[in-house]
């Protein structure tokens, strides 16, 4: 366990971290354990550093419920329940809520907060096209995730929030979300699109643009869009603002991002990656997770040497060992050989990890290691288990 | 056409490469195309970065990277006789950005350009290192939607030949990666579940990548546990050295992570449609990826499908 702090050193512990922080947003590659780690660490600090803890999962996934006990995990935040810590013989010291990322259903509250009047809020929440962004566009999930964020921080409730990100396509996609809503609106498309359409049917200059646009999407798509869009200006400035401030919620100090990784190659690529956009935009990196890493030991000099001793001389070595096992020299030979296979084949693998977590650990001042586990994390007491490995 | 889809990080481009490798050792001509441009399928062929204008990588084999901005403008170009002038500027920034709002269009543009090679018959095989799991079907599904949304148009017809070769089980598959892991084999069961229901596509096949080796049989799990005995092991350790112990551990671990993957593995298999083909590929050990580990992957799938 890391001391104290003092003096001007930085967090070296998640634990440090953690306590000095009022959002945590994981992030990295699909598939590498962001929303379990999320949770795990959430969870950690309800128990260890008291006060309401909230971890927002947007992953589509939807997994975290399960090990949380909470069956309906919804756009609603909803405490875990005490007793699941209780009867694990703990008790923590904060309470831990959770709310899973409902897209649809935050865009059609963001409407509602948004809309200039009644008219506008149903006409957009009718519009077939306004379902179908919401509904499948990454992008719009992107956006509506920091919105969100920025929701709940701005609303006082937590005095910690964990959000694990989307899977995002790259790690631009998520950071930038509410920048370019913000140049949506601005740009130039929008207000031609949405100039009266009369005027620009019959404008000269665009006539030739507006024919050949119907004659691909079809005239009635076309206007379609425009309707959307028209309505969708009506929300500018409410939107525009609200970009700009999640856009300073994550920029602010006390926020701080975690980027979770493995260290198969494409991960750590992909990790790497976060953290150069992360320093691009002045966006604090706080840790960087390992997850599923093979014991340390497994690269040490006297297993190797051990190995390639089983591996060279298994026939000698079955010989030897045949009598006081009383197992046939020909089967022991065999058993001996694979396992010092086994143990090489191993080895490459966590030398290649090694050698993915020293470039890692440039990178930021936190880096904890968790061990890869033999049965995947069901429960919170599994939660716990895991954020144990990686909180000190 | 195959589409090569999977959970995040079960190496769904080093399968998608393995095939093409593998058909394209068969004699088939072959393109595969990366749609998510993570440069991942050029560090799979190690040729450097792919663009929208395919290249050839291999004898027979051709790789590409999607671009929505360049298959919109090769789509002007061969469906409209737009002058050029109109081309650029205003117009085609309007339709960028109709591309990135509108529904359906950015995904139509991916999946029409891989669907236009099929019709033109460029290639024996396309094969699509496609989205992951959670956004495929609105991948593929695109051209349904479009169809339903836009009334007239050109955009409205020309999705109708792209029904046709993705409604066509003889044309189109859909290729499930997954490893024998909890999420990536449940998210492959509700996927398989996905496609068929909401999307008239269906999956082909479903490739496990990465299983671990069985190390031992049960009666050789017997003698490794007499190894593990106190004065064998210490014997062991005279013979073989101190980290002779560590040894021991070690494949402990590797027979215990098999273990607990071969449940899943079983999850995997009870739970998908019978008759759907499960092909197996090991973990490999592998240093890095690149093309040792994709012509290796091509010999394995290689074996399962023959």
């Amino acid at each position: 366990m890391a001391g104290a702090r003092i003096g001007t050193a930085p967090a070296a512990t998640l634990e440090q971290l953690l306590a000095a922080k009022e959002i945590v947003v994981t992030c990295g590659a699909g598939g590498v354990g962001k929303t379990t780690t999320a949770a795990a660490l959430a969870a950690m600090a309800a128990v260890h550093l008291g006060g309401n803890v909230l971890v927002l999962t947007v992953d589509p996934a939807r997994r975290l419920a399960d090990a949380l006990g909470l069956e309906a995990l919804g756009n609603v935040e909803r405490q875990v329940d005490p007793v699941l810590f209780t009867g694990l013989g703990l008790e923590p010291r904060g309470e831990l809520w959770a709310a899973m990322l409902d897209t649809k259903a935050s865009w059609d509250d963001l409407i509602r907060r948004q809309a200039p009047d009644a008219a506008t809020r149903d006409a957009i929440l009718a519009n077939p096209l306004y379902t179908n962004i919401t509904g499948r566009f990454v992008q719009s999930h992107d956006y509506v995730a920091m919105e969100r964020l920025h929701e709940v921080h701005a609303s006082g409730r937590y005095d910690l929030i964990v959000v694990d990100t989307p899977p995002s396509r790259s790690a631009l996609d998520l950071l930038d979300a509410p920048g370019r809503m913000t140049e949506f609106f601005a740009g130039r498309l929008i207000r031609w699109l949405t100039a009266p359409y009369r005027s620009r049917v019959f404008s000269a200059a665009t006539r030739p643009l507006t024919h050949v646009a119907d004659r691909i999407l079809g005239a009635r798509f076309l206007s379609d869009i425009t309707e959307f869009f028209v309505l969708l200006q009506s929300l500018e400035s409410g939107f525009v603002a609200r970009a700009a401030e999640v856009q300073r919620v994550l920029a602010d100090r006390r926020t701080t991002f975690c980027v979770v990784t493995t260290l198969e190659p494409a991960p750590t690529r992909e990790a790497g990656f976060f953290v150069a956009e992360l320093a691009e935009r002045r966006l604090h990196l706080g840790a960087v997770v390992v997850n599923k890493a093979l014991p340390d030991w497994i690269c040490e000099r006297a297993p190797t040497a051990a190995a390639e001793q089983l591996r060279r001389r298994a026939g000698e070595v079955a010989g030897e060992l045949a009598g006081p096992t009383r197992v046939p020299a020909e089967r022991l030979e065999r058993v001996v050989r694979v396992i010092g296979d086994s143990y090489a084949n191993y080895s490459v693998v966590a030398n290649r990890e090694a050698e993915q977590r020293a470039e890692l650990s440039r990178t930021a001042d936190v880096l904890v290691t968790v061990p890869l586990l033999e049965e995947p994390v069901h429960d919170l007491a599994g939660l716990l288990a895991l954020g144990e490995q990686a909180w000190r | 056409m195959l589409f090569v889809t999977g959970k995040g990080g079960v190496g769904k481009t080093t399968i998608a490469a393995g095939l093409a490798v593998h058909a394209a050792s068969r004699g088939k001509r072959v393109l595969v195309g990366e749609v998510d441009a993570t440069g991942t399928l050029a560090t799979a062929f190690e040729c450097g970065p792919l663009a929208f204008q395919p290249r050839q990588v291999d004898d027979r084999l051709w790789a590409m990277a999607m671009n929505t901005e360049d298959s919109l403008r090769e789509y002007l170009r061969v469906y409209t006789r737009v002058p050029l002038v109109a081309r650029i500027g205003p117009l085609a920034r309007t339709l960028d950005f109709v591309a990135s709002a509108a529904p359906g269009v950015r995904e139509i543009l991916v999946v029409g350009k891989f669907c236009y090679e099929v019709r033109e018959r460029h290639y024996d095989l396309v094969i699509v290192d496609a989205p992951a799991t959670g956004h495929v079907v609105g991948h593929l599904a695109a051209p349904w939607a479009i169809n339903e949304l836009v009334q007239v148009g050109l955009v409205r017809d020309q999705t109708k030949w792209m029904i046709d070769i993705l409604g066509d089980p003889a044309r189109t598959g859909v290729v499930v990666v997954t490893t024998p892991e909890e999420m990536p084999v449940n998210e492959t069961v509700e996927l398989v579940g996905r496609l068929g229901a909401e999307v008239p596509v269906s999956a082909s096949a479903v490739v496990v990548n990465r299983v671990l080796p069985e190390l031992f049989t049960r009666d050789d799990e017997a003698v490794f546990d007499r190894l593990r005995q106190p004065a064998a092991t210490r014997r062991l350790r005279e013979l073989a050295g101190e980290g002779a112990e560590r040894v021991l551990d070690a494949a402990a671990l590797a027979v215990a992570l098999r273990r607990s993957r071969a449940d899943d593995l079983s999850r995997l298999d009870e739970r998908l449609p019978p008759g759907l083909p499960l092909l197996f590929v090991p973990e490999l050990f592998a240093r890095a990826d690149g093309r040792r580990v994709t012509i290796k992957v091509a010999a394995a799938l290689g074996e399962e499908i023959s």
